[in-house]
């Protein structure tokens, strides 16, 4: 497996989209991953499921600002460049 | 206007030929006490550059553009380096690059050998730790960096000794192993932060043990072409034992909160979810290098 920097720099940006992606009503909360059901009291160290939801919760907040604003045009360019390179 | 166009067409020609005059009568002038025997301009190219340098000092036009020049330069070099700063500190890289050799030596045999060593703890003086030339057990990056560089150039000599070496396969090789190793410390900085553990293991910390496993790369790579494939898989099964325990071991002392003399000995939750990063990180090591380097031994 040859890798080079721009490949893990697609991989990357694939792998932060397919985050940004998922729903929170329509999917999370079906598969019990929503961020109102799992938070337990303090005191208690979160488990690593609560640790996760977090992370997703909080690259979706990140993401959605970044498709605000501009950044959704370098998504569509880096989404077009990989499409072109797989062809 | 027409006047206007004038002056500015002659100020121009002035200009034009303003450089074409000098190579003529002025290089003579100006060589004849600094050093005997140049005769032409184009003699030696030693000689071309000290005209030109002197011609350059004696115009003061030119004297204004190169003091102009430097400002500038000074002024950018600044700015790269407040920018430079905003991301990483370099302070914080320079103490990674403070080593000695008898530090390095101590860490290669320490890297090959790690069974016999006792004490693993990292020493602080005053709330900051030591630096690796005070204390063995301080992670470096010279190690890795140097270590990185000699394996692709045994990359490069493994791939040539097979007849299968050209200029692309070696750039490839270096980013295909430095991906990996970057990689592996995104992996470790998200397997860290899941199990909520608190250490002040910075990034920088994280590619310092995960670029030592480029000392076994080598290792490995030697043996399979001294010895053939014997020797690799001998080789690759000693080193990736031994960076297995030196891992474990170095995780575990920097991960593992019990030694804090705090008073509030409650058993950490995370303790559980510590040992199996450690144990995670350490198990990926061989794979990673048996992946990087079987392609070289074939």
């Amino acid at each position: 497996m040859a890798f080079t920097l721009y490949s893990l720099l697609q991989a990357a940006l694939l792998v932060v989209n397919a985050i940004a992606v998922l729903h929170e009503e329509r999917f999370l909360r079906n598969v019990g991953w929503g961020t109102d059901q799992g938070i337990g009291g303090f005191g208690e160290e979160p488990g690593i499921k609560a640790q996760l939801m977090n992370l997703i919760r909080s690259v979706r907040t990140v993401m959605r600002v970044a498709i605000n604003s501009r950044e959704l045009d370098y998504n569509c360019v880096a989404l077009a460049i990989w499409l072109k390179t797989i062809c | 206007m027409a006047y206007h166009q004038g002056y500015g067409g002659q100020g121009s020609k002035h200009r034009v030929r303003g450089p074409m005059v000098p190579p003529a009568p002025d290089p003579h002038q100006l060589f004849d006490d600094t050093s005997a025997g140049f005769p032409h301009a184009q003699g030696t190219p030693t000689s071309g550059i000290d005209m030109g340098f002197n011609t350059l000092l004696a115009d003061p036009m030119a004297n204004v553009a190169v003091a102009y020049g430097s400002s500038i330069a000074s002024q950018s070099k600044d700015i790269v380096h407040k920018e430079i700063h905003r991301f990483m500190s370099v302070n914080r890289l320079k103490y990674f690059f403070a080593v000695d050799t008898a530090y390095v030596t101590k860490k290669l045999a320490l890297l090959l050998f790690p069974y016999a060593h006792q004490n693993w703890e990292v020493r602080y003086s005053r709330d900051t730790p030591l630096t690796p030339r005070q204390d063995i057990n301080a992670p470096d990056l010279y190690i890795p960096t140097m270590a990185f560089i000699t394996y692709i150039l045994l990359a490069g000599i493994a791939l040539g000794l097979q007849q299968r070496f050209s200029p692309e396969v070696l750039g490839m090789c270096a980013s295909t192993a430095f991906v990996w190793v970057v990689i592996e410390v995104l992996a470790l900085l998200l397997s860290l932060y899941l199990v909520t553990v608190q250490s002040d293991l910075t990034p920088f910390d994280l590619l310092a043990y995960s670029g030592y496993k480029y000392v076994g790369m080598i290792l490995a790579v030697l043996g399979g072409l001294l010895f053939g494939s014997d020797g690799y898989y001998v080789a690759l099964a000693w080193t990736s034992c031994a960076l297995m325990y030196f891992l474990a071991r170095s995780l575990r002392m920097k991960l593992h909160p019990s030694l804090v003399p705090d008073g509030m000995g409650h058993p950490r939750g995370g303790g559980r979810g510590q040992t199996y990063v450690t144990l995670g990180a350490a198990a990926c090591q061989p794979l990673i290098v048996y992946w990087l380097t079987f392609h070289l031994v074939r």
